[in-house]
């Protein structure tokens, strides 16, 4: 049985990171929430631009990510921004101090100066920075690792080269009792039929063509056409003709393996396996809602060389040809494009992967932690009110 | 000797072949898992497409082994396979391969 070594939590969830974040409840708290982590080195800012005024379908949504980032496996401990009184910040409290996550919330009241809530919020977090110092890694088996599968940037090699590779590594990791989350609803339009019949089931190959459906459908209501917007300018001047064409090479990451649950976003696998989550072909929002729904790291493709980042996951970026990988090297962290001019098998790639996934579990840094992207953006499906 | 490829053949059921390099009109194209050399019509630039048959009006057009659009006119073999010579399916086309896909 292959293993890793990770953060063992109250809950019995599994981490590969023991980040301490400080996160907002609402938009307006952003630049509070920054304040509080410049005072404190070490510690994550988590900072999103929502949370208030939204329709009800949003206030779950954001409600469903806050919660899954805030208590996500991979953080050690959480501070909440919040205002007075205020709900998203007791129901996120409620929710981690059940799972006997580390929590605290400071919120802006009558009673209290802003220099007095910094002062609160930074002591409380240089308690949970050093408490998290204590905590040791420990061996933990394969199958607790949810492999988020994530890309961005397409160009005419995804499908041929970094793609087919993440789908090795994704059979390669449900082969061993893990799972792999794959992403991006927009990605699959034009190639629905084929994870669909690659279902578990018929129910679940339906579930997937409804969520596929739908998106279009929402598409639609605001007078766009998915396929007047892709492929896009970019991806044609790369090769890339149809929509059916860009999607086909995107659902390579999926593997073979068939296709087990489909999932809301944000929301948690409830199997192992192979899971389809649904969310938006945008990255950063994408990105975000694997972590939210459990996620402890991504894979993410790049043929142009997308810089997005997480900042409570680690995300390991697979450039899809030689000239990304040799002009970005910053940010990216395996060269598929070695397949392209080294001979390299999609096989040799997907292994190359799956040893990156462990190593990175153990705690080694992706290009993106280095250079400390951290992007984190909520799918919203509305409109503010 | 080691072949040097300057284009690929996905899967077996594919008509046309991905360029490995930026290919000139009138270069020999060696393709990987095909079994004759073609030579180029005209330019197929990094990444793109030739055509590996003569590949006829709504002829589906086969890549990664799946119906990747159709032949907007007759697409002469060793061309240009793109935006120019090749649509998308409409509505009724897709929802047929679903259907047909959820009924088997």
């Amino acid at each position: 049985m292959k293993t890793f070594d990770g953060y063992r939590r109250p809950d019995g969830s599994i981490g590969v990171r023991n980040h301490v974040i400080v996160i907002n409840t609402v938009g307006e708290l952003s630049a509070l929430t920054r304040k509080i982590a410049n005072l404190t080195p070490g510690v994550i800012p988590v900072i999103h631009h929502g949370g208030v005024a939204q329709f009800p379908e949003d206030h779950t949504q954001t409600l469903r990510t806050l919660v899954g980032t805030a208590g996500h496996s991979n953080v050690s401990a959480t501070l909440v921004v919040g205002t007075e009184n205020d709900p998203i910040a007791q129901e996120i409290y409620k929710i981690l101090k059940k799972k006997g996550k580390p929590v605290h919330t400071v919120c802006l009241n009558k009673n209290q100066k802003i220099p007095e809530i910094l002062h609160e919020g930074r002591s409380w977090l240089l308690t949970a920075l050093e408490n998290s110092k204590k905590e040791v890694r420990e061996q933990c088996d394969i199958t607790e690792l949810i492999v988020g599968l994530e890309c961005g940037g397409s160009d005419a090699w995804s499908g041929i080269t970094a793609n087919p590779s993440i789908g090795a590594f994704s059979d390669m990791i449900v082969r061993e009792g893990g799972t792999s989350v794959l992403a991006e609803t927009t990605e699959a339009i034009g190639a629905e039929h084929i994870l669909a019949s690659n279902a578990i089931n018929r129910e679940v190959g339906r579930e997937f063509l409804d969520i596929v459906r739908t998106y279009e459908h929402r598409i639609k209501q605001t007078g766009e056409d998915i396929r007047s917007a892709n492929p896009t300018p970019g991806n044609m001047a790369g090769g890339l003709t149809t929509l059916e064409e860009k999607s086909l090479g995107c659902i390579k990451k999926g593997g073979g393996t068939p296709l087990k649950e489909v999932i809301s976003y944000a929301g948690k696998p409830t199997e192992k396996g192979f899971v389809f989550m649904d969310t938006p072909g945008y990255d950063v929002e994408s990105v975000c809602g694997l972590a939210a729904g459990g996620a402890q790291i991504v894979l993410f493709s790049t043929g142009k060389g997308s810089p997005t980042g997480s900042p409570i996951v680690p995300v390991i970026k697979i450039g899809t040809n030689p000239k990304v990988y040799e002009i970005m090297s910053e940010h990216i962290d395996i060269n598929a494009g070695k397949i392209i001019d080294q001979n390299k098998s999609i096989n040799d790639i997907g292994k190359e992967i799956f040893d990156k996934v462990i190593t990175v579990s153990n705690g080694e840094k992706t290009a993106a932690e280095n250079e400390l992207n951290q992007e984190f953006a909520i799918w919203r499906l509305a409109e503010s009110i | 000797m080691e072949v040097s490829y300057n284009a690929l053949k996905l899967h077996p059921k594919d008509n046309v072949a991905v360029a490995l390099k930026r290919i000139s009109e009138g270069e020999i194209v060696l393709i990987s898992n095909f079994e004759s050399n073609l030579v180029a019509l005209e330019e197929i630039p990094y990444g793109h497409k030739i055509s590996l048959h003569v590949i006829n009006e709504n002829e589906e057009i086969k890549k990664y082994g799946e119906c990747m659009g159709k032949a907007t006119n007759e697409i002469l073999v060793a061309s240009h396979v793109h935006v120019h010579n090749v649509r998308g399916l409409n509505e009724n086309e897709r929802l047929e391969i679903i259907n047909h896909v959820m009924e088997a």
